[in-house]
């Protein structure tokens, strides 16, 4: 489905990304393990066209999408949930949750949005998004791009500084997306979590895809992946 | 006659009027200047040759091809919003990557050129607009009487002001518009084409600076300078209101109004610079402006 094949990335003078190359086939969640500076978060903008400079190749249901503005991407049916969530404070929570356009038919509708998650039915009406709390803001997030029937999802680190709890609540909610046939890159830290959603793994280094990793040879490949990640 | 504070009413109410016509013009004009810097980051120093030009146009349309001053109200925004347009995308959006000060050079330049061109054109003495003849006349309200006109203009202006407001803050489309102010690439990464919405917000409040103008050719004689006798109390107006504050634009447009032509009354001899003493008052106490938000 999405295919990145000597994926370059330039932020001014400095060069992140280094010849990335990875795929994500149709249906599967894949994450993107490393460390912090590995170009994680910048292999996801560049995906998105969110990066001033890019070169290489990616693939999208067949379609090069290098030379594509953002929003032709977003047209094109991938759909992005930035690290830093990007809940606009000056637009209540539905107008958040109804922003993305939609792109293709296929999304989810409001009521199977808020039956996924319930918190945010009960916060609707609040006026604006940046009052939510971290994990309300977070699922906002994930639930506004579920509507737009973009069916390949980059999810940016989602559980960062979250509670337990909240987190369980993510990995449900990947869980039954995958379900539905979503396609999800996800970026992680915690490859616990990864763990619990993936099909399989992806690590980063210096802006270059250095392994992969099915999720289940995770547990035996333990010692190379503390090695990757320096845990 | 009847006094109110040692005043004559029929003059304080006078004055008052006159003031709500000014704070119409300075409303309708920083709406256009707050909504345009929200979106483009950029102080549109054009916006009183705009405001001109909308003037100039309606004048043109009367008298060049006869057409009257109700369907102008709507044509000329219309042609010197299409104006805007062109500017935007050949010139304006050019700078987006620079300084904002270079935005602020650009238009002020492009002020000095449009106000040159009809100066050369048609001189600055300017050109009389005769009020459309169901408006002539006058009201008499009891305690004074009103030129039908200038209600009118009162009027409408609030009429406008508040469907700019509403379109801003109320559809889906004005929630696109502010998630675009916050965080441009973010909005343009869920598919909205923003530098499309960018040409059609300056083109917008382009347009919005234009119908002042129209409204103002019947009040103020049409000439080139014009724009420039209103545009500075304007910027004083955006920044007491606060930058990019919609509401905040309005009730300070017509407030300051108001006030301006309150002292007019009480102590004339401060009329032209009250406004400035109540921008000085508001920046050494709030610097964000009244309506303005905490970054």
């Amino acid at each position: 489905m999405l295919e990145i094949k000597g994926l370059n990335a330039w932020y001014g003078e400095s060069h992140i990304l280094h010849g990335v190359d990875f795929e994500v086939r149709e249906g599967e969640v894949v994450t993107l393990l490393g460390r912090n500076g590995a170009g994680k978060t910048t292999t996801m903008k560049a995906i998105m066209g969110l990066v001033p400079r890019r070169e290489g190749s990616i693939r999208f249901r067949g379609a090069e999408t290098i030379k594509m503005m953002p929003n032709q991407i977003a047209k094109a049916g991938i759909a992005i949930c930035p690290e830093e969530r990007g809940i606009f404070g000056s637009l209540s929570v539905t107008e958040n949750l109804m922003l993305p356009p939609v792109v293709a038919p296929g999304g989810l509708d409001v009521p199977t949005i808020y039956q996924l998650f319930p918190n945010l039915k009960e916060r609707a009406r609040t006026a604006h998004g940046t009052r939510l709390s971290g994990g309300e803001q977070q699922m906002l997030a994930i639930a506004r791009i579920l509507r737009t029937g973009a069916k390949m999802l980059l999810l940016d680190e989602p559980t960062e500084g979250l509670a337990p709890v909240i987190v369980q609540q993510i990995g449900r909610t990947i869980r039954e997306i995958k379900n539905r046939g979503f396609t999800v890159l996800l970026v992680e830290q915690n490859f616990r979590f990864a763990q619990t959603v993936a099909d399989r793994h992806y690590v980063m280094e210096h802006g270059k895809v250095i392994d992969m990793i099915p999720n289940h040879k995770l547990e035996s490949s333990m010692d190379k992946l503390h090695e990757y990640l320096g845990v | 006659m009847f006094m109110i504070f040692g005043i004559p009413g029929p003059l304080l109410f006078g004055q008052l009027l006159l003031g709500l016509i000014n704070g119409a013009f300075y409303a309708m004009l920083s709406l256009g200047l707050a909504v345009i810097f929200g979106m483009l980051n950029i102080i549109n120093f054009a916006h009183g040759a705009l405001f001109m030009m909308g003037a100039f146009v309606s004048w043109m349309l009367l008298t060049y091809v006869g057409i009257g001053y109700f369907p102008s109200l709507i044509l000329a925004p219309l042609i010197v919003g299409i104006f805007g347009l062109l500017l935007e995308k050949t010139i304006i959006s050019r700078l987006y990557k620079l300084d904002h000060l270079y935005g602020l050079l650009l238009t002020f330049g492009l002020a000095l050129v449009i106000e040159g061109l009809f100066r050369n054109a048609y001189g600055s003495s300017g050109m009389p607009y005769r009020i459309p003849s169901v408006l002539q006349g006058a009201t008499n309200l009891g305690f004074m009487y009103m030129p039908n006109y200038r209600g009118w203009v009162v009027l409408v202006a609030v009429v406008v002001c508040l469907a700019t407001w509403a379109i801003i803050e109320k559809t889906s489309l004005g929630a696109t518009l502010r998630a675009a102010t916050e965080n441009a690439p973010l909005v343009q990464a869920f598919g909205v084409d923003v530098p499309r919405l960018i040409t059609l917000t300056y083109a917008g409040g382009v347009a919005l600076a234009a119908f002042a103008g129209v409204l103002a050719a019947p009040i103020y004689s049409v000439n080139p300078n014009m724009g420039t006798n209103f545009i500075n109390t304007v910027f004083a107006v955006v920044v007491i209101g606060g930058m990019g504050s919609i509401m905040g634009s309005i009730v300070t447009g017509f407030a300051l109004g108001v006030i301006e032509g309150l002292t007019k009354v009480f102590y004339p001899q401060a009329s032209a610079t009250v406004v400035f003493l109540v921008m000085v008052i508001v920046l050494l106490t709030r610097p964000r402006g009244l309506f303005g938000k905490a970054a």
